[in-house]
């Protein structure tokens, strides 16, 4: 099963003292290395800070963009990992080493695989299950 | 945006051979996971690491093997595999200060005399710890029954949410803090010595029992994944018989066969309760019955009957009646006799109640149970005012019989006991 595990922290990269941030890369490579060779890694990317964003929304036919996420928290989402899972505490354990785990929180949300999600998003069912 | 990394994969590369090593790794996932999983546990003293060292060789397996052949003893490669790639992660997660966490931990097994590959007792050794460490009586009962599925059985947290009607993250969390407990609490990862065995097998076949039952009560959710629960709680009696032989374990496990063997009989095709009286007994399967009739012998013959082997050897007498009327219900009152020695409890006494009315007709019962109502036992318990109800029925006492049949509806929940009560009171009022 597929898990997407969202970090949140207080801090992202960008404000954090140098130092900081290089050890905290460092922890990121080594953890990221570690899943590729386990198996569980899909994808992962880390996301640019909050003052970054434009929330986008169409009423009515038109675009309204407005800076900054849509929703004001202390934490913010910070990056990802898609993971692969043989079920919800495999996904926990793996989520548990994510280096922000300690700093701030990582949601950990199954990746809906029903059949009319798979057909809606163009995955057959074979390329579901590999 | 699902971009699996296949350069890491060379088996998904060089198909067919490989495909058939992974089916063969699949093969031995199947019947060695478990067993390597808690040999592993006592190696490291942990189970996350335990679990990642299964992973990892299980996945060295599907990379070396294709290669390399699969090795003479695939448990034994699995287990060094395991701890190996375990002892290493430890060293590798040490260097980057994640050490807080693992201070606590018991030194991965640096003795390598340990033997993980021996056939034979140690290794079988190895999954009764790990029964008796999931069913260990200071965890919660919930966790206890979560934990056992998962690490003993092999089940998915989602299909042990799904099994009990619970939602995934609560079984999640119920999981993790168990091993948390288990670790904090620093749980000896052993079988327990013969004076302790008797309190703590009982916490066992609690959790089987409990396992067995909540897929045998196919009232809510989807029947079909409740079914499998019982069919698992089958395989773990069978398997806690076959590594430690206790009359009560045996017991247990007649018990849940003789029970299964009416699984089909016991409901309509529209999934209305039928009971034992009225069900066709050409449905029962007779296999299950003649195997749980002969353990109950066994475990009877072994020494003082336990609770558990009284139960399996009142449902052994039901089974052999080709027809309801033909019931022994002499020899069934006198097990519920015993069992009530060997067990006091209102419940049991309602049984051996209902017993009585077959054997001596329905006011004899009706005044055992009364006397448990009247105490004020069992005034919440469905199944006492249904059975109050029945014998008044029984009786001619209509009235009484509405009041108790009403009394049991607003206390059940289950959707095939509620069908059943309505339908008694509907054939009252006709």
């Amino acid at each position: 099963m597929k898990y997407l595990c969202l970090i949140c922290a207080e801090k992202v990269m960008e404000q954090m003292p140098r130092p900081d941030a290089d050890k905290h890369f460092e922890e990121y490579r080594e953890f990221t290395d570690a899943v590729r060779k386990s198996g569980h890694y899909l994808g992962c990317n880390r996301l640019l800070p909050p003052d970054a964003a434009s929330t986008v929304r169409v009423r009515d036919g038109r675009i309204s963009v407005t800076d900054g996420p849509w929703v004001e928290t202390k934490e913010q989402l910070g990056g990802y990992y898609l993971i692969e899972a043989r079920d919800l505490n495999e996904a926990i354990q793996v989520a548990a080493r994510i280096p922000g785990a300690r700093f701030g929180c990582v949601e950990v949300r199954p990746v809906a695989e029903d059949a009319q999600t798979l057909q809606a998003l163009g995955f057959d069912t074979q390329e579901a299950a590999a | 945006m699902v971009d699996r990394d296949a350069s890491s994969d060379p088996v998904r590369q060089s198909m067919p051979a490989a495909a058939a090593v992974r089916a063969k790794v699949e093969e031995i996932y199947r019947t060695e996971s478990r067993r390597v999983f808690a040999t592993l546990i006592r190696l490291l003293g942990d189970f996350d690491l335990a679990e990642e060292g299964l992973h990892d060789a299980f996945r060295a397996a599907l990379e070396q093997w294709p290669e390399q052949g699969v090795p003479a003893n695939p448990r034994a490669w699995l287990v060094s595999t395991g701890r190996f790639k375990a002892v290493d992660t430890l060293r590798r997660r040490a260097r980057f200060d994640f050490v807080e966490d693992l201070d606590d931990r018991p030194h991965p097994a640096g003795d390598e005399s340990a033997d993980e590959g021996s056939p034979g007792d140690s290794v079988e050794d190895d999954r009764l710890r790990l029964i008796f460490t999931c069913c260990h009586p200071t965890l919660p009962t919930e966790a206890r029954t979560a934990l056992t599925l998962r690490e003993v059985c092999g089940l998915t947290t989602e299909e042990i949410a799904r099994a009990f009607l619970t939602a995934p993250p609560t079984v999640a969390q119920r999981i993790v803090r168990a091993k948390a407990r288990i670790r904090d609490a620093r749980l000896r990862y052993e079988v327990p010595e013969r004076a302790e065995l008797p309190a703590r097998l009982d916490s066992v076949l609690r959790v089987i029992y409990l396992v067995f039952n909540e897929g045998y009560s196919a009232s809510a959710g989807d029947s079909l994944t409740r079914a499998d629960l019982s069919g698992e709680a089958i395989r773990l009696g069978r398997l806690l018989v076959e590594l430690l032989p206790e009359p009560e374990a045996i017991g247990l496990l007649a018990l849940m066969l003789i029970q299964e063997s009416r699984r089909a009989a016991r409901t309509t095709p529209a999934g209305d309760l039928v009971l034992l009286d009225a069900q066709d007994r050409s449905r029962w399967l007779h296999e299950l019955i003649a195997e749980g009739t002969a353990l109950v012998e066994r475990a009877l013959l072994a020494g003082p009957a336990g609770p558990y082997a009284l139960q399996a050897a009142i449902a052994a007498v039901h089974a052999e009646a080709p027809v309801a009327g033909a019931t022994d219900w002499a020899q069934i009152v006198g097990l519920y006799d015993l069992l009530l020695q060997r067990e006091p409890s209102p419940v049991v006494e309602l049984n051996r109640g209902v017993a009585i009315a077959m054997r001596d007709g329905p006011a004899a019962g009706l005044a055992v149970i009364d006397t448990i109502l009247n105490r004020g036992e069992l005034a919440d318990y469905h199944l006492a005012h249904a059975a109050r109800a029945d014998l008044c029925r029984r009786l001619g006492r209509h009235a009484e019989a509405r009041v108790a049949y009403t009394r049991a509806l607003a206390l059940t929940r289950q959707a095939t006991e509620r069908r059943f009560l309505e339908r008694r009171l509907a054939e009252l009022a006709a």
